[in-house]
């Protein structure tokens, strides 16, 4: 006989209004359900609405924290459609604004997960480091969060010289406090022996689930579109992808803390080298096709598909953020466990439920509005329309 | 000076709801309270349940789903509670406006004391906006 414990909507270690259910024995977790949709907000259909230019801007508030992965994603998408590629400059620079949000998309995640584990110092210290990280950002791009500075053909407003000093002195900085969180967090034996062997998911899971970014890697499997599929200005500076084997939460951690480290070598590298010259390749107009895009945002790969009727808005646009992935791993990752360490092993993939919202059900009966059959015909039903129209 | 306005001039206590929020008006809340912006020196403080409230932060553009919670939200709460609408999404429904899912804004659905506008605002902001009406009530 299992116990049903509910989790949520508005749970104070929940970010983001989510229901999760645990199914209970005693005190091992035998399954777990998760209902979605409070956030849903028919980005999709928006983004129809709106022209290739003001799309930008929506895709930026599919979530507060991949603002710059989703912009760059739709920007390279519409790129491919016209064929033009972005000057040196904009590559670099727009470079340097994507691993800065890693970085503050990491801390942030370090600091709740010390909030989870009940650390409520380390939360402090994550958030206090993240500070100037979003500093650095409110100085290249004008804006904390939300930068509206990717644009399709390059970047939308150019970077005085003088402020790279200053943004090289935060990364040092930076760099040496995730030197002193990383020996501060795994010297800890209470917090390694809260993350070690729990919640693990074995690499057959992580691929059978299609698990990206730190979730995937964390189990073994070497994906990082960064170096897969060349994008950016990451083929011409030095860096390596953090793999880990274990599986469990504290190979997650792992991967998260020293991916920062990784992050900064980035920046610096990719400052040192920033060539000069134009910032935007002008796109006059937007030929009929279909592009994508397709990016390593903080969480794993972000993708987005545009097709373009000739219009200056676009037909469709599809996007898909790395925790729809993400979260079905959280059923074999949970199973067994305690109670106590079920939302820990909710938070470690880092999810980001916004980017996640497909669709709303609002029938407050209960009863299952569709099954998985269900909805796999309906979507070939669509394709198939769309196929024979396009 | 009455009971009520007496127990609202010192520790406000926030309850704060995310009604659909993209996260960034969210992550800016908890930004206030890190050692930078240190909300908790006016007394502030973010608490888990809305019964313990006397501030009710409200942030996203209100889906059709959470509808019914938010008005609940607001019905549990104790009066009188201070209502806040926080970002563009909260107070107007900002970019999703037009989505078919947006049931909003949040003064449609429940008596606003305060707008927070800005997409999303910085921690400065709310703070000000929240000292702000602390010396309203
Ligand atoms: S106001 Fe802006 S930042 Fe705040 S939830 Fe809405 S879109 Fe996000």
């Amino acid at each position: 006989m299992s116990t049903i414990i509910p989790i949520g909507p508005f749970h104070p270690v929940l970010e983001e209004p989510e229901y999760i259910q645990l199914y209970v024995n005693g005190e091992t977790v035998e399954s777990a359900d998760i209902d979605l949709g409070r956030i849903h907000r028919g980005m999709e259909l928006l983004a129809q609405e709106k022209t290739f230019d003001q799309d930008i801007f929506l895709v930026e508030r599919i979530c507060g924290i991949c603002s710059a992965s989703h912009s760059w994603a739709a920007s390279l998408a519409i790129e491919d459609i016209v064929g033009v590629t972005p000057p040196d400059r904009a590559r670099y620079l727009r470079t340097i604004v994507h691993e800065l949000e890693r970085l503050h998309s990491h801390m942030l995640w370090v600091g709740l997960a010390g909030h989870i584990l009940g650390y409520w110092t380390v939360f402090m210290w994550g958030w206090k480091y993240r500070e100037p990280v979003l500093d650095a950002l409110e100085m290249i791009t004008g804006n904390r969060q939300h930068y509206a500075w990717y644009k399709a053909g390059g970047v939308r407003r150019d970077v005085a010289d003088e402020i790279w000093p200053e943004i090289l002195k935060i990364i040092d900085e930076f760099d040496k406090n995730t030197d002193m969180l990383i020996g501060a967090i795994l010297d800890d034996p209470v917090i390694l022996s809260r993350l070690k062997g729990v919640g693990i998911l074995t690499k057959e899971d992580a691929i059978h689930y299609g698990c990206l970014g730190p979730t995937a890697r964390g189990s073994g499997v070497d994906i990082d579109v960064r170096r897969d599929d060349d994008y950016g200005a990451y083929s011409e500076v030095d860096w390596d992808v953090i793999v880990q084997p274990d599986g469990d939460c504290l190979a997650v951690s792992v991967v998260r803390l020293l991916e920062m480290k990784e992050a900064c070598k980035i920046i610096k590298q990719c400052i040192e080298k920033l060539p000069g010259g134009p910032i935007v390749t002008e796109i006059r107009d937007i030929p009929r096709g279909e592009g994508v895009g397709h990016i390593e945002a903080p969480r794993g790969e972000s993708f987005h598909y545009i097709r373009s009727n000739g219009t200056n808005m676009p037909e469709r646009h599809k996007m898909r953020a790395p925790t729809f992935l993400n979260i079905p791993s959280f059923r074999p990752r949970v199973k067994g466990e305690t109670i106590s360490d079920a939302v820990l092993i909710f938070a470690v993939i880092d999810p980001c439920y916004s980017c996640t919202e497909r669709m709303a059900v609002l029938d407050p009966s209960g009863k299952p509005f569709m099954t998985g059959q269900d909805l796999i015909k309906l979507s070939h039903e669509k394709t198939e329309k769309l196929r024979r129209e396009f | 000076m009455g009971a009520t306005s007496w127990g609202f001039k010192k520790s406000l206590w926030v309850f704060h709801l995310n009604a659909g929020a993209c996260n960034a008006c969210d992550i800016e809340v908890l930004d206030c309270l890190c050692p930078r912006f240190d909300i908790e020196r006016f007394g502030m403080k973010l608490v888990g349940s809305v019964k313990h409230a006397d501030v009710l932060l409200v942030s996203g553009f209100v889906s059709r789903k959470v509808l019914p919670q938010v008005i609940e939200t607001y019905e549990q709460a104790p009066k009188p509670v201070a209502v806040v609408a926080l970002g563009s999404c909260g107070c107007t429904g900002g970019i999703f406006r037009d989505g078919y899912n947006f049931a909003g804004p949040v003064d449609k659905l429940i008596p606003v004391d305060a707008y927070i506008p800005g997409c999303p605002p910085r921690p400065e902001a709310i703070i000000d906006g929240i000292v702000k009406l602390m010396g309203k009530l």
